[in-house]
């Protein structure tokens, strides 16, 4: 670990990863619905116009499709934009412009144009904010050769994966987890890139691996603190990027420990858990103990009231009890 | 000598450059005939959408361009390649899906793109390329290269939501754009009075933007129509709008043979004999005594040996190994 360290929250160290990366390359600028003076409604880049001007920090129209195809051509001739998708849910909106244009330039001209942008938006529940507010798409976008896709856990990772985007030549999506926002971490002053597709051990262990991915990572934890008081170590790891996927590092951690859990907060159908347990089972079939178990969001749109939604993802309890299961505990 | 290009002056253009669209125009006619063919004689796979009708509007537009400006083209994009500056033989190499193609066999017909003249891609997805254009206006404003991007896109893509998000934002950040409508009457085998309401030029009018429309037939109104246009976007005054009244001599795609259900052979004929783009710009030159007939000829002659050089080189290059194929996925 660095040595200059001090705690920043979640916000703090995604709003400082971009004003760095502002500061340092002129042609990052950001596009989106209010950015600047009101930096989102999570306020997470509240001060960026007041440094970098109008000119680098567009509020744009209401209009998802338009800013992020702008910002595919922008980055095709020079600059590398940042857009901001207020809303995971709003990715449906951006589609055509990530899936057909973005996604496919630089393979379509043979290599010859690039697509250096990022794409920042959000993911999960239990904010109370109904079917259209709370759902975590990630998975939609991993299934698409020529985009790479962050799932970022704590300050530092979203730190260090979110430059590491910005100085990509490829599109990029970040997704933060709305309800992490507040979430404190030790992130160093200093200079610092994450290499994307490199899983971090969050927690080493040997009985069982859980993998968890953004907001499932501190839900992972919690569960494997309660784990070790029934006596069974747990290891959390967390690919920090579904694609390109650290594939080794999961294998080789269930090699390990013999058992898997894969908890994401998107929907288990056709979702992360589905590749991230496939890949688990290919890779270290003759280790495991027990089948690969597979967590996700309840296969329904996201239900407002707040009994109803608490069901739909899971909690530090239902991976502990599914852990302590498979354990034979 | 004098006098023909006092008359050439009086209708804007030179002498040089009537002679340069009637080469640009007649090499994108007589590529296209070869597509044809070469689709026709089972030598090109996937599809062709023929631009043979329109070749006026790539052309008119793009020699008002500098090499540094953008163009983004669509599924029906071969014209505006080659107007742009594209070498035949490379394209035909991309169409038939060789290693020596623009993508290197990646994209084919549909896809066609070339940094080195400007063209960011032909796009498959109609309206697909509006906010690349308008992205790449973005930038040459951002970064004060003094160039513009031109949007080709066909009146079909006005069904398309994000041409008016786009149009929108253009106007607002007063971008460097000339978004160019080729309306050839028909989206696929649609006529476009069915799926288009109310008036097309105000549709760019209501957003602010400047809106003219122009003979597409006519490469001359089409270029004297571009100059000023382009030049008022490169000055920084906004986006403009130019609707392109044009038409599509062939099919949706090669395949489109039979197309008496929506179309009339009397009409395509009328517009073949009375308002094809290159007859009008060789009677013009030879009435106006510009160049002698032989002049044209001679272009003729020149560009088919162009042509068929470019099908021979395309059709003995070699295609990509297959280990190719996960290659350019990331940069």
């Amino acid at each position: 670990m660095p040595e200059a360290m001090r705690e920043l929250t979640f916000a703090q160290a995604i709003h400082e990863a971009l004003a760095e990366e502002m500061r340092r390359d002129g042609r990052v600028c950001i596009f989106g619905e209010d950015v600047a003076e009101a930096g989102t409604p999570f306020k997470v880049l509240a001060g960026l116009v007041e440094e970098f001007g109008k000119e680098r920090v567009l509020d744009t129209p209401i209009s998802e499709a338009g800013f992020t195809g702008l910002a595919v051509g922008a980055a095709m001739t020079g600059m590398r934009p940042i857009v901001d998708i207020m809303f995971g849910d709003f990715i449906t909106l951006t589609m055509d412009q990530m899936v057909n244009q973005a996604a496919k330039v630089h393979y379509m001209s043979g290599g010859a144009w690039k697509v250096p942008m990022v794409m920042r938006t959000t993911l999960g529940a239990t904010r109370r904010s109904a079917a259209q507010h709370s759902q975590s798409l990630h998975a939609w976008f991993s299934h698409v050769p020529g985009l790479k896709v962050i799932v970022p856990s704590t300050p530092y990772d979203a730190k260090g994966l979110l430059k590491a985007a910005i100085r990509d030549d490829n599109p990029c999506v970040f997704f933060e987890d709305k309800m992490m926002y507040k979430l404190k971490g030790s992130v160093p002053e200093e200079d610092y890139t994450i290499r994307l597709g490199v899983a971090d051990v969050k927690r080493a262990g040997n009985d069982i691996t859980i993998v968890a991915t953004s907001s499932m990572v501190q839900v992972a934890l919690g569960a494997a603190t309660m784990l070790d008081e029934s006596g069974i170590s747990t290891e959390v790891i967390d690919p920090r990027t579904t694609w390109p996927l650290d594939e080794k590092t999961l294998v080789e951690s269930v090699k390990k420990t013999s058992r898997a859990i894969v908890i994401d907060e998107g929907y288990e159908r056709y979702g992360v858990t589905a590749e991230i347990a496939s890949v688990i089972a290919e890779g270290a079939f003759y280790h495991l103990d027990a089948p690969v178990k597979r967590m996700g969001a309840m296969h329904v749109p996201i239900p407002f009231s707040p009994p109803l939604e608490d069901v739909t993802v899971p909690t530090e309890q239902s991976v502990f009890e599914a852990a302590k299961r498979m354990c034979g505990r | 000598m004098r006098t023909a290009i006092e008359r050439a002056a009086a209708n804007a253009i030179s002498v040089e450059k009537a002679l340069r669209m009637y080469r640009q125009m007649i090499r994108i006619r007589l590529f296209e005939e070869q597509v044809n063919d070469l689709y026709t004689r089972a030598l090109m796979p996937g599809l062709a959408h023929l631009y043979i009708g329109e070749e006026a509007v790539a052309v008119g537009i793009c020699e008002a361009l500098r090499p540094g400006d953008y163009i983004t083209s669509t599924h029906r994009g071969h014209g505006h390649c080659l107007a742009k500056g594209a070498s035949p033989d490379r394209m035909f190499a991309e169409l038939l899906g060789k290693e020596a193609g623009y993508c290197r066999g990646k994209g084919g017909s549909m896809h066609i793109a070339d940094p080195a003249t400007g063209n960011l891609g032909a796009n498959a997805i109609v309206a697909g390329s509006v906010g690349i254009a308008t992205g790449a206006a973005f930038s040459a404003r951002t970064l004060g290269t003094g160039g513009v991007a031109v949007c080709f896109f066909g009146e079909g893509a006005l069904g398309q939501g994000l041409v008016y998000e786009e149009f929108n934002l253009a106007q607002l950040w007063k971008l460097p754009v000339i978004y160019v409508c080729e309306n050839n009457l028909y989206n696929e085998y649609t006529h476009f009075s069915e799926t288009t309401a109310g008036d097309i030029l105000t549709r760019g009018v209501a957003f602010g933007l400047h809106a003219e429309s122009v003979d597409g037939q006519d490469v001359r109104a089409v270029y004297a129509a571009a100059l000023p246009l382009v030049e008022r976007a490169r000055s920084g005054e906004g986006p403009v709008f130019l609707l392109c009244n044009t038409y599509r001599y062939h099919g949706h795609h090669v395949g489109d043979i039979n197309r008496e259900y929506y179309r009339s052979r009397q009409e395509e004929q009328e517009w073949k004999s009375r308002r094809d783009p290159l007859k009008l710009l060789s009677s013009w030159i030879t009435e106006q005594k510009l160049a002698a007939p032989e002049v044209l000829e001679r272009i003729q002659s020149e560009a088919q040996a162009e042509i068929r050089k470019a099908v021979d080189f395309a059709v003995s290059a070699p295609y990509p190994r297959p280990e190719e194929a996960d290659q350019d996925v990331y940069a």
